[in-house]
């Protein structure tokens, strides 16, 4: 085939001549290194090609080679506990080539090529099958079975199937003369096959309080985390990744800290799954295009993670991806933009921005996958926002903002105080709210979303009254009020904030979540009897119970009638401190 | 034989298109000779088929068009790295000007370096003892990280990075040590300040410093940080040491890129700065951390002042979105003859938790860490409030607080910048302090460490 010659050389972008045969979108080899590239635009026979490495020491004359294929993905059992750089290649293998740095030009299949895996049909010869029909599984870790399915563009009689120790290139089963392994090829870029989506109904339960009980995302939906730095996206982003009741996690560290992803691969192999009871990293694909790997890997990175996504949802799993941070991603694309010399948009960012962002979000959804057994599939993304200084008005944000259905606003004022995690509970939404209280009211609680919104219109009625105490003092303000103000605070500092270094208080069930809040707020109600019956505000502020229930939180998911004990305690002391005001007053 | 070329046909700013050439790589270096003789170097930014766009690093003056030659050296910008390098002062370029002899090289490296493998890093998690207690105490730094200091025009941040390099070590050990100091744009004075004291102090004989002053070129400075980190992964990697790098001033650092990507008429980004200085940035401060299977480590010190001490100025803020935490110094503090005027309550070291506690400084840390800080932030605000409504306003436990927070200023930030306490002095200091609260306000403190620490109660 005709080989391309570089004519320019700018940073991360080339162009060659020469490349009327390749197609858009095609993955080319650049230069005597073989650095990785794509091609993202073609004028006539001349390619703009974005490299994947470090170009230092690549000149015009150079060659570019095109492969004909566009940037995907291997798909297949392995990829769980993997970590992959932007463009799948493994990271662990990359360090046994060339050791601490990543050297330019190096090159590992994402898939291990020997080993051997004990694959078991479920299909029969004779079946006819179509695409996204199950032919067999492999156990792919202790938790997940990986399920091999036909191919799309594969369809007819099974012509053979066995079971068997395969490698991942080996032929598995041949339908109507094809044969099919284990291996499946995705373009990144491009959202796989399903029959049709459906409306996310059930939360993704997390054990977060803030998320589940007042912000709660459904399975399939999206979600962002706008802040600014040290507010707290990635350890919310982490803590997800721990927590989150979904079958995969897809990681996504995009132009962030390489000490980040060091923490997960330390980390994540330690912990035991609330879900499973085994390793994290049973369920767990990491992709790291750190901040000071080369930016065009880092726009890819993004897919790649996706497209891994899909394919464990096609399965009929539920995954949830994470991005940290989707705003690395997003000036990868205004740098490329710019050294295009592309028309710039706001703050110089690429016009076509607002329609990237959506084509990466509506990636997630819950859908009927392929094939005859109507299997449903989830995929939930939640991606963290770097809003510069802080203003949300900035393009990425608010292109955001426009297409996710939650939106967990972290806040620096409440980062600063150390209230963690710093989601600001006013100005915070999620659109899935009356599905999941209808879903949990259903099938969990039938009192779970009364009790949520009256802690709601406490928080929002603290901020009304706290303006008053701001500018005459809490003493003019009524019991009643004063109760309110008192039991919002229990709300925020017993509620809200959640230590997620802390060994219980890391997470927490939706039933300790329900037991947490009752209590809170049974409190409030016979405080309020209490006022009406004679209590001054300030003897139940110093009631003892109150010490117990600030440490509420650290009651173990295994001893929950300690809940029963305070609420019996909180019953006596009150019934004490009103007998003795009575017996005053007499 | 290098081609020569005569061909400079446009120069802008810091930048030259030599037309006409054929073979120049990206990146590469290039060397020109004035008209007058005079050499200066620079490195390619962008190349086409036959026309080369170049980086001055001494910038465009004096140049003539006409008379001017241009090599091009078949190589990107390199330094020569040898452990004699240690004890050396040299310019932004990695030139001596010591006086000393030339460096003879064990090897030529690529300043720009190669990303570490986030796969092969190990998480940082030994303490370094900075003898800071704000910093030791509060804001533990540990190797392997990267710490910046936020400072302001006219503020002590070089007392305190001075104070630092001479004073840090890490507990227990006699690992080789070396200190990788880089300036960008300081004044003579601020320079000689740091050479002078690394002199009395004797860790001169374990730093390396590459100084580009504020006279110096600008677009230099764009290199310098890369020098700097160049000699440090072979002194840390290579030779097994431990480096402590303190770069200063990104500001200064940012200016020069600015100055780049205006006189390529690049779409600038916020405040003018390029689009990319979060990838720039992360590209240099990415470059601190340990590695699996070797000994040495880097840490980053990196100063910068904030314009207007606005910390969401991009500058601060890119910084704050990469390093892992932030020592902020605050001009209030800084009035009240306070010094190093840290403010503990904005600063953080994000990686604190894995550098305290029993087996690495002692087990009250994490507890008192937390309750010295809510007491401050406890007392600010009860200061505050009786600014407003008068001291009379305030609760007993409040007073307590305020007494208290001033306390903390006075005695545990105050230290000045030749006191050197031990982390077990900055402990017992901190304990000291929370003496002057009631007992049972000390919520954050486990009740077991109260008995040891404060003695029992009946
Ligand atoms: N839930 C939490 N519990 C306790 N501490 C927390 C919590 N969330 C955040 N923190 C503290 O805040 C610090 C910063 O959090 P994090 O790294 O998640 O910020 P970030 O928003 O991702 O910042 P950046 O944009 O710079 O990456 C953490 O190192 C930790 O000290
Ligand atoms: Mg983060």
């Amino acid at each position: 085939m005709k080989k391309g010659v570089i004519t320019k050389v700018s940073g991360p972008l080339i162009e060659a001549v020469n490349m009327e045969n390749a197609n858009i979108h095609d993955v080319v080899e650049v230069a005597e290194y073989k650095l990785i590239g794509e091609i993202i635009e073609m004028r006539r026979d001349k390619a703009s090609i974005q490299v994947y490495e470090e170009t230092t020491g690549v000149g015009p004359g150079e060659q570019v080679v095109t492969t004909g294929m566009p940037l995907s993905v291997e798909l297949g059992p392995g990829m769980l506990g993997q970590i992959y750089d932007g463009i799948q290649r493994p990271l662990n293998e990359l360090y046994d080539l060339s050791g601490e740095f990543i050297d330019r030009g190096i090159t590992a299949p994402p898939l291990d090529r020997n080993k051997v895996w004990r694959f078991e049909p479920s299909a029969q010869v004779g079946d006819e099958v179509k695409p996204g029909d199950i032919l067999g599984t492999v156990k792919e870790t202790e938790v997940i079975t990986l399920k091999i399915m036909v191919p799309p563009g594969v369809e007819g009689k099974i012509e053979r199937i066995e079971a068997g120790d395969y490698k991942v290139e080996d032929s598995v089963a041949t339908i109507s003369g094809q044969d099919v392994t284990m291996i499946q090829r995705w373009p990144v870029r491009r959202g796989r096959p399903y029959q049709n989506k459906i409306d996310p109904v059930r939360p993704l339960m997390t054990g977060q309080r803030v998320i589940d009980t007042f912000f709660p995302v459904a399975k399939g939906g999206t979600a962002a985390i706008p802040g600014p730095f040290g507010s707290g996206k990635t350890v919310i982003q982490h803590q997800l990744a721990k927590w989150a009741d979904a079958d995969i996690i897809v990681y996504i560290g995009c132009g962030e800290r390489g000490n980040e992803m060091t923490d997960v691969l330390n980390e994540f192999p330690e912990i035991i799954d609330p879900n499973t009871g085994k390793s994290l990293m049973e369920k767990v694909v990491l992709i790291a295009n750190t901040s000071n790997m080369p930016v065009a890997a880092r726009e890819a990175s993004i897919y790649t993670g996706v497209t891994i996504g899909e394919f464990y949802r096609d399965m009929g799993y539920s995954v949830a991806l994470m991005a940290d941070s989707t705003s690395r991603w997003a000036e990868a694309l205004r740098e490329m933009s710019g050294r295009l010399e592309e028309m710039p948009g706001d703050e110089g960012y690429p016009a076509y921005l607002g329609s990237r962002v959506a084509d990466f979000y509506e990636r997630a959804g819950v859908v009927n996958c392929l094939g005859s057994d109507n299997r449903t599939g989830s995929l939930t993304i939640i991606g963290a926002v770097s809003p510069p200084g802080g203003d949300l008005s900035e393009p990425v944000t608010q292109s955001t903002l426009r297409i996710v259905k939650v939106f967990w606003g972290l806040d620096y004022a409440l980062s600063h105080s150390r209230h963690f995690p710093a989601i600001n509970w006013l100005s915070s939404y999620s659109l899935y709210q009356d599905k999941v209280d209808r879903y949990i009211d259903e099938n969990i609680s039938d009192s779970f979303s009364d009790l949520r919104k009256q802690a709601m219109s406490l928080l929002q009625e603290e901020q009304s009254l706290q303006e008053i105490v701001r500018l005459v003092g809490q003493d003019t303000l009524s019991d009643e009020d004063q109760l309110k103000l008192l039991t919002a605070k229990s709300l925020r500092e017993d509620f809200l904030q959640q230590n997620a270094f802390d060994d219980i208080d890391t997470y927490c069930s939706l039933e300790k979540q329900k037991r947490m809040l009752e209590l809170i707020l049974t409190f409030h109600d016979h405080a309020l009897e209490g006022i009406v019956k004679g209590l001054y505000i300030r003897e139940i502020d110093r009631m003892k119970v109150r010490e117990r229930i600030t440490r509420m939180r650290f009651i173990p998911e295994d001893e929950f009638e300690k809940f029963e004990d305070i609420r019996v305690e909180m019953e006596a002391e009150f019934r004490t401190l009103i007998a003795d005001r009575e017996a005053q007053d007499a | 034989m290098l081609k020569e070329y005569q061909t400079v046909t446009e120069i802008t700013g810091p930048l030259m298109l030599v037309t006409d050439v054929s073979g120049v790589k990206y990146e590469e270096l290039v060397e020109i000779q004035m008209q007058t003789g005079e050499k200066r170097r620079g490195k390619v930014l962008e190349v086409g088929t036959d026309n080369a766009l170049v980086q001055l690093f001494e910038g465009s003056d004096g140049i003539n068009m006409k008379n001017t030659k241009v090599r091009f050296l078949g190589k990107p910008q390199e330094l020569g790295v040898s452990p004699d390098m240690i004890g050396r002062v040299f310019d932004g370029m990695g030139n001596p000007i010591d006086n000393g002899p030339q460096i003879i090289a064990d090897e030529r490296r690529d300043i720009n370096g190669l990303p570490i493998n986030p796969f092969a890093r190990l998480y940082p998690s030994e303490f370094i003892q900075t003898g800071v207690s704000a910093i030791d105490g509060l804001n533990t730094l540990v190797r392997g990280q990267k710490l910046p200091i936020f400072s302001g025009s006219g503020l002590p941040h070089n007392q305190l990075a001075a104070q630092i390099a001479r004073q840090a070590q890490v507990l227990g050990t006699d690992e080789k040590f070396a200190v990788i100091f880089a300036a960008m744009g300081i004044t003579f004075e601020e320079a000689e300040f740091f050479i002078n004291d690394f002199r009395e102090s004797g860790a001169i004989d374990r730093a390396v410093l590459f100084i580009n002053l504020a006279n110096d070129p600008t677009i230099e400075r764009v290199s310098t940080p890369r020098m700097a980190l160049t000699a440090a992964e072979y002194l840390a990697f290579d030779e097994g040491m431990h480096v402590l790098v303190i770069l200063t001033d990104m500001t200064n650092y940012a200016d020069a890129l600015r100055e780049v990507s205006s006189a390529r008429k690049e779409v600038p980004g916020r405040r003018g700065y390029p689009g990319y200085l979060y990838t720039d940035l992360s590209q240099i401060y990415e470059r601190a951390g340990r590695v699996k299977g070797k000994a040495g480590s880097i840490t980053q010190i990196p100063i910068l002042t904030m314009p207007e001490d606005d910390i969401t100025h991009p500058i601060p803020d890119l910084t704050g979105y990469i390093t892992e935490g932030q020592i902020i110094l605050s001009r209030e503090i800084y009035n009240r003859n306070i010094n190093p005027p840290i403010n503990v309550l904005p600063s953080l070291s994000r990686l604190k938790d894995k550098g305290i506690g029993e087996g690495k400084t002692r087990k009250d840390h994490a507890n008192t860490m937390n309750q010295i800080y809510a007491g401050v932030a406890r007392g600010r605000d009860a200061k505050e409030l009786s600014t407003i409504l008068g001291e009379s306003a305030l609760s007993d436990d409040d007073l307590a607080f305020a007494r208290y927070s001033d306390a903390f200023d006075e005695r545990y930030v105050n230290q000045g910048f030749y006191t050197d306490r031990t982390i077990i002095e900055t402990l017992d200091l901190g304990w000291d302090l929370l003496k002057i609260l009631p007992r049972e306000e000390l919520k954050r403190i486990s009740d077991a460490l109260l008995d040891e620490f404060l003695g029992k109660v009946d």
